[in-house]
């Protein structure tokens, strides 16, 4: 038989049984959406994630109070530990591998007001002249503060594109004075946009020197003093190997925090591998979910195919008989059933695939998640399907391609 | 010699019991004859028949078709010999209900894998031979019987075969279209095709030219018409 002859023929099969095939199929068009969606949702997310992490600086150091991505903490232990000081910060910067030290601390402003317009949950930052460079902050317009400012303790800050956008939408933001917890605060330069992370704006700040963020933001208490005190951001000489150089910070840390050769750390020190390590852990349970969730549709759909196959070769022994008595031989048999059972799973795959990329679509339309369906996707849902087709089909349409010829002619 | 056989044997197993079908049944059969296989329901001529249209094996002896012995064969050249060399008419037509007149015609056309223009000129020169061109977009259900049986004629001569076998072809047919029937077979003999008739009906036997009676899975006599 010819492979168009066999299409041809599959396809009248299962036209005449629309309802049935659509029933048959359910299962693997809910195991290929499944992996379709979730796919092109992580993959979506992976993109613009990756891009975000390595806004932060491709090498850049963070030395905190706690490890990133630790899973469950003890914050009572973390709160007994000792607070990361601006000397910590000189120290580091003295190491040979290390090229610029920004000891920072921040601390978040429910809402911020100026002329009746109001900006809302704004992120303040203290710090030294070098964060713009370590942090790769741009200024559009106006400057940075620089150490003159941070020595005198200058009342100044720069502000980020969205404070712009919503305190000054139509005025010149440089020169103006904003009211931040009580003080006024010279507005001297705007930072370049960073975008958002995580759907998130990264422009929703203001930075100040870290001489004047600390006699105007009281110390942090309570979970604060783990997660708002001070950090210092290292950025290593160019052409160190950033294991070396966390090793070399680790070293003094420990040193000038007295700790024993057998005592843990008591500080963390992350990297931009951190932040990667984090968010693989939570792509790993959705993957995990996914492949539980589509593994088991397509079982079920594949048992689905495999139980409307057996059916249809019981149905059809008549017409097997026949087939044989006119030329038809074991193979043609095989292929042909084969045929249409792969092209059930195929159809299934399909819808699942536009479910799928419609379920992506409409989640990144109505959330901050981002979705993208590579190509690749889409030919792993429909070969998947069409392996699952293959798999389960073999057994029943075998079982057709043996059938005695006269044994199922007689069938009744 | 298109047919020979020497001692066929069938023998089936149900169960415990072993029921011998034929009991070593040797004929000869030449090109272009038209010979009835008769006897009672249990004699073994519709084993005998399926056993020479390679439908089923044999337990024991030899059977050559044009001279080879076919006893041996693979399951691909038992169905290209079906496909080429054997046409089938069957008692209940056999016809595949979804497909249309001209596809069911076509069907060992399809097997032999020839192109789907040659396969629909050749198809409807057919039915025109059995006088049914025009119901070739019909489907078998909207058929009558006798239509439905020259359908399967039509089929079963499609490849041009060197024999065809009528397993009862009238005998789902009221006594006139059986008539038409068996004179569609009277013509396809004088045109030179060989015709193996199975039928227990000794009225519809009469139209061959010779006549193989069978009782208890051997042949009993041997009658020239």
């Amino acid at each position: 038989m010819r492979t168009k002859d066999l299409i041809k023929s599959s396809f009248s099969i299962l036209k005449t049984h629309t309802l049935r095939s659509f029933l048959t199929v359910l299962g693997i068009v809910i195991g290929v959406m499944t992996i379709i969606s979730i796919l092109s949702l992580i993959e979506g997310m992976n993109s613009s994630v990756e891009k975000q992490i390595q806004s932060l600086g491709s090498n850049t150091i963070f030395v905190q109070k706690y490890q990133w991505g630790q899973g469950r903490m003890d914050i009572q232990q973390l709160m007994r530990r000792k607070d990361i000081t601006i000397e910590d910060a000189w120290a580091i910067a003295k190491l040979p591998s290390v090229d610029k030290v920004a000891p920072q601390r921040s601390s978040e402003i429910a809402s911020l007001d100026y002329l009746g317009r109001t900006a809302k949950y704004v992120e303040v930052t203290g710090s030294t002249p070098d964060l713009q460079y370590i942090a790769n902050w741009t200024v559009e317009q106006g400057r940075f503060f620089n150490q003159e400012d941070y020595l005198r303790r200058q009342s100044v800050c720069v502000i980020g594109g969205y404070i712009v956008d919503n305190l000054f939408p139509n005025e010149e933001p440089i020169g103006k004075y904003l009211n931040i917890i009580g003080k006024r605060f010279l507005i001297i330069g705007v930072l370049g946009r960073k975008g958002s992370f995580l759907g998130q704006t990264q422009d929703n700040v203001i930075i100040m020197p870290l001489s004047t963020f600390e006699k105007t933001f009281p110390k942090p208490t309570g979970y604060n003093a783990v997660f708002r005190s001070l950090s210092i951001q290292v950025l290593p000489k160019s052409g160190k190997v950033l294991e070396q150089t966390i090793d070399q910070i680790r070293e003094l840390m420990r040193r000038r925090h007295g700790l024993s050769y057998d005592k843990p750390d008591d500080f963390g020190i992350n990297t931009q591998e951190s932040l990667r390590q984090i968010y693989k852990n939570i792509t790993n349970i959705a993957y995990i979910v996914m492949i539980g969730v589509a593994a088991i549709s397509l079982i079920v759909g594949g048992i689905g195919i495999m139980n409307i196959m057996l059916v249809a070769v019981s149905e059809r022994t008549k017409e097997i008989g026949l087939r044989k008595a006119v030329g038809a031989n074991n193979r043609d048999i095989l292929y042909q059933f084969l045929f249409e059972a792969v092209m059930l799973s195929i159809i299934g795959g399909l819808i699942g695939v536009i479910l799928g990329l419609s379920i992506a679509k409409i989640v990144s339309t109505v959330s901050p998640l981002p979705a993208a369906a590579p190509l690749w996707t889409v030919l792993l849902g429909i070969s998947f399907s069409a392996a699952v087709g293959i798999f389960f089909g073999i057994y029943p349409a075998n079982r057709a391609a043996q059938l005695n010829p006269i044994d199922a002619l007689r069938y009744e | 010699m298109l047919i020979r056989t020497e001692n066929l044997t069938k023998v089936y197993k149900l169960g415990a019991v072993v029921v011998s079908a034929l009991r070593g049944v040797s004929v000869e059969i030449d090109k272009g004859e038209y010979v009835a296989i008769t006897g009672p329901s249990g004699s073994g001529k519709s084993t005998f028949m399926h056993l020479l249209g390679c439908l089923d094996t044999p337990s024991s002896g030899k059977y050559f078709f044009q001279g080879k012995d076919v006893t041996g064969l693979s399951d691909i050249e038992l169905s290209r010999l079906r496909n080429r060399s054997i046409g089938f008419v069957f008692q209940t037509f056999n016809l595949l209900p979804r497909l249309t007149v001209l596809q069911n015609v076509e069907l060992p056309l399809i097997y032999a894998k020839i192109d789907s223009r040659t396969r629909i000129k050749k198809t409807e020169a057919m039915l025109e031979k059995v006088g049914l061109r025009h119901r070739k977009m019909h489907r078998p259900n909207e058929l009558s019987g006798g239509e439905m049986q020259r359908v399967a004629i039509a089929r079963a001569l499609i490849n041009n075969p060197e024999v065809v076998f009528a397993d009862e072809p009238t005998g789902n047919l009221d006594s006139q279209t059986g008539k038409e029937i068996m004179s569609l077979f009277n013509e396809l003999a004088q045109e030179g095709n060989t015709i193996i008739l199975v039928t227990h009906d000794p009225n519809i036997a009469r139209y061959a030219r010779r006549q193989l009676k069978m009782l208890d899975g051997k042949i009993e006599e041997i009658r020239e018409n």
